[in-house]
């Protein structure tokens, strides 16, 4: 798999904008998202109060996370789940492999998880031996493809069907089709077999719940459900934010998640994980890991306002409705969370050096605070981590000694003017319907024309004018 | 009625006829104005850009020289919404905060002060031609301006208004972003042209001279056929100022 950093974004930019087969098929996926969304919220009068109470109880929970996580932990182990900290990506992959290691585990299942995403998760059994395989549709078809997810809920929003039909032919050894219904019986078929052989399933969490001890696993395949039922041993893991305080605020996270993010009332499954099998007919593990993963979110928690991007539910409503996400899909972002949120999530949990970029791939619309069901937002949390950029000297010398001069100006005036009546006079050289190239601005518009004279002096002579007529 | 003009960088030094058409039209309906001395830069590109440490100054500038006015209207959402949103999230001298909290309930954007402060919808005038309207972003979600222009535009007589696909997609300008990002603004308005040529209309009105100096910058380098124009200057057009 390819090594991917948010360094490189503006190389990922150039490619995919000249890819016009992603850019279609991002943008009709985008496209019909936010339509059958609006819908479903439609039909919701009291959405925006449920975003409000989404948001009140996040609040709560990670303003008081480490009350929480202790209440939580004491509960799961009630329950009989086997709980795992994990500082960092290491750590939780260390936990993973001795677990797997120690269970001589072969075949490992795995259910969609963006966290284990984050961690390199597959990476590191493959390359122990252990087969690691992606059962929901979506993450299956990008594994084939040798990608990581270019959405956060449809991993292979990038591919159109065709694409599938090429890959499946090509990695499975079976005939060309194009047909969804097809393509979907010959992945249901593969993943049946390692389903029923595998002995490790491993799986994200959608919410934790602190009071019962449990967690649960939202989804629509029922590979999810397979993925926790079937193997011997199923590990959970879990960034330390996804907790909500007890079962009564449940109900609104189901509420608000399925439109966000997969344009539904509700969806297929909820399942709950509340400890291993207690029947002794053998349903359900044996054995229940969970992983709490830290991995910077505690650094995240420290400033008061910043740590509002911890309140993500990863619905990714703001990638549909995202107007640069549109143009260029969700490779260019360098990864595993891209997006409106991503470019918010990058510089904290990598840093300012390789996340300097990324906060600056927004034109600060806001669409994405306005659909987020969290109430995040994103446009102003992303001006403070510009701010933090500039602050922690990411910046390039020439944008910095520029705004110093520009700031100087600003505050004088008389040269301020000045240095506009300079480009004025360069740009009457210039033909008046044609402007002069502002150079860096593209090829493909025009920059407006600088006016010499300007409004200052229009105004006094209009007030002039005006005072000698009467 | 009192108003202080604040004419934003782009109207001061590129589109200084809208900003004379918003003073005409303002004039129109009876307000008294003033052109405040010495004002430059809100500080929003700075802003946007990280350069908090820069602004700092020129926003303690901009609340001393405005402050006690009883009006303040701009031709321009985004430039209001730095003063009346973004101002308080800069460290700014502890004796200049009541000021500020004074100034950003007198500051209006000029369609918003129109409708909402004169209460007038229906300014008479006319202008027969095929128009939409085009919601720049931080006039519509920072200070939630949507209806207020288009009350104005239905208010003049013979206007045939149509409204575009997504009319409040962003235009791809975003400041700075249009030059750092350029080819991902360039492809976001190449597609918000094509919406406004969708929709026939020969002119798409706007309420901040930057989308339209963005968009009308793609339309003209496309030979398309629609004009951009901003609602001042549509308002000031309509009534034959």
């Amino acid at each position: 798999m390819m090594k991917v950093s948010p360094l490189k974004i503006k190389k990922y930019i150039s490619q995919s904008l000249h890819n016009q087969q992603l850019r279609q098929a991002v943008d009709k996926a985008t496209d019909s998202s936010l339509i059958t969304r609006q819908k479903v919220v439609d039909q919701i009068p009291y959405w925006e109060e449920l975003r409000f109470k989404t948001h009140a109880i996040k609040k709560e929970v990670i303003e008081n996370l480490a009350d929480y996580l202790e209440e939580f932990e004491k509960n799961c182990v009630k329950n009989g789940i086997y709980v795992h900290w994990a500082e960092n990506s290491a750590e939780a992959r260390r936990i993973i492999l001795d677990l797997a290691v120690k269970n001589k585990v072969k075949k490992v299942v795995k259910s969609k998880s963006l966290t284990t995403e984050e961690i390199h998760l597959n990476k590191l059994l493959i390359e122990n031996g252990i087969e690691a395989l992606e059962t929901d549709l979506g993450e299956y078809i990008v594994q084939l493809n040798e990608q990581i997810p270019s959405h956060l809920i449809i991993p292979a929003l990038h591919l159109s069907r065709r694409d599938v039909g090429k890959l499946f032919a090509e990695k499975l050894g079976v005939d060309y089709t194009e047909d969804p219904v097809q393509l979907l019986r010959i992945a249901r078929a593969k993943l049946r077999e390692k389903f029923l052989s595998a002995d490790m399933g491993i799986s994200g969490v959608n919410f934790a719940i602190a009071k019962a001890g449990c967690f649960c696993i939202v989804e629509n395949e029922a590979n999810a459900h397979l993925t926790i039922t079937l193997p011997k041993i199923h590990v959970a893991v879990m960034g330390i934010e996804k907790l909500i305080p007890d079962f009564s605020s449940l109900p609104y996270f189901l509420k608000v998640l399925p439109p966000s993010a997969t344009s539904q009332k509700s969806s297929t499954y909820v399942n709950f994980v509340g400890g291993p099998s207690r029947s002794k007919y053998g349903e359900g593990p044996e054995e229940v890991h969970l992983v709490l993963l830290d991995n910077g979110r505690s650094r995240i928690l420290r400033d008061a306002q910043l740590r509002e991007t911890l309140f993500c539910i990863r619905c990714g409503a703001c990638l549909n409705v995202c107007p640069v996400y549109q143009q260029i899909g969700g490779h260019a972002y360098g990864w595993v969370y891209m997006g409106p949120i991503g470019i918010t999530l990058i510089p904290q949990f990598l840093g300012e050096a390789t996340g300097k970029y990324a906060p600056y791939l927004s034109s600060l619309c806001g669409a994405c605070f306005n659909t987020c069901p969290m109430r995040i937002n994103i446009p102003h949390h992303l001006l403070k981590l510009r701010k933090r950029i500039v602050e922690s000297g990411n910046t390039i010398i020439i944008e910095r000694l520029g705004m110093s001069v520009w700031a100087f100006l600003a505050r004088h005036p008389h040269l301020y003017r000045l240095v506009t009546w300079f480009p004025a006079k360069i740009q009457q050289l210039f033909p008046k319907d044609k402007s002069f190239p502002v150079p860096g601005y593209g090829k493909e518009r025009s920059f407006g024309r600088f006016d010499a004279k300007g409004f200052r002096k229009r105004y006094k002579k209009l007030e002039k004018e005006e005072s000698e007529k009467t | 009625m009192k108003v202080a003009l604040f004419i934003p960088c782009l109207s001061e030094h590129l589109y200084p006829d809208s900003a004379i058409s918003m003073v005409k039209v303002l004039k129109y309906l009876g307000c008294q104005l003033e052109y405040v001395e010495n004002q430059t830069c809100c500080g929003q590109p700075a802003f946007n850009s990280g350069y908090w440490k820069e602004v700092v100054p020129l926003a303690e500038r901009f609340i001393e020289l405005f402050s006690g006015k009883e009006y303040i209207v701009a031709p321009s959402g985004s430039c209001v919404a730095m003063v009346r949103v973004f101002y308080q999230k800069l460290p700014i001298k502890k004796q200049l905060k009541p000021a500020l909290e004074d100034l950003r309930q007198r500051i209006f954007e000029f369609t918003e002060f129109i409708v909402d402060v004169l209460k007038v919808t229906e300014l008479g005038g006319k202008f027969p031609h095929r128009v939409t309207y085009h919601d720049s972003c931080h006039l519509t979600r920072e200070l939630g301006i949507r209806e207020q222009p288009r009350q104005l535009i239905r208010g003049v007589k013979g206007v045939d208004f149509v409204e575009m696909e997504k009319s409040d997609i962003c235009c791809g300008f975003g400041g700075t972003f249009s030059y750092k990002f350029k080819d991902v603004s360039v492809s976001m308005v190449a597609r918000k042209c094509r919406y406004i040529e969708e929709s026939g209309a020969e002119f798409c009105i706007g309420a901040d001279s930057s989308c339209l100096m963005n968009i009308e910058g793609y339309l003209r380098k496309h030979n398309m056929r629609a004009r951009t124009l901003h609602i001042a200057d549509f308002l000031s057009r309509s009534l034959n100022l």
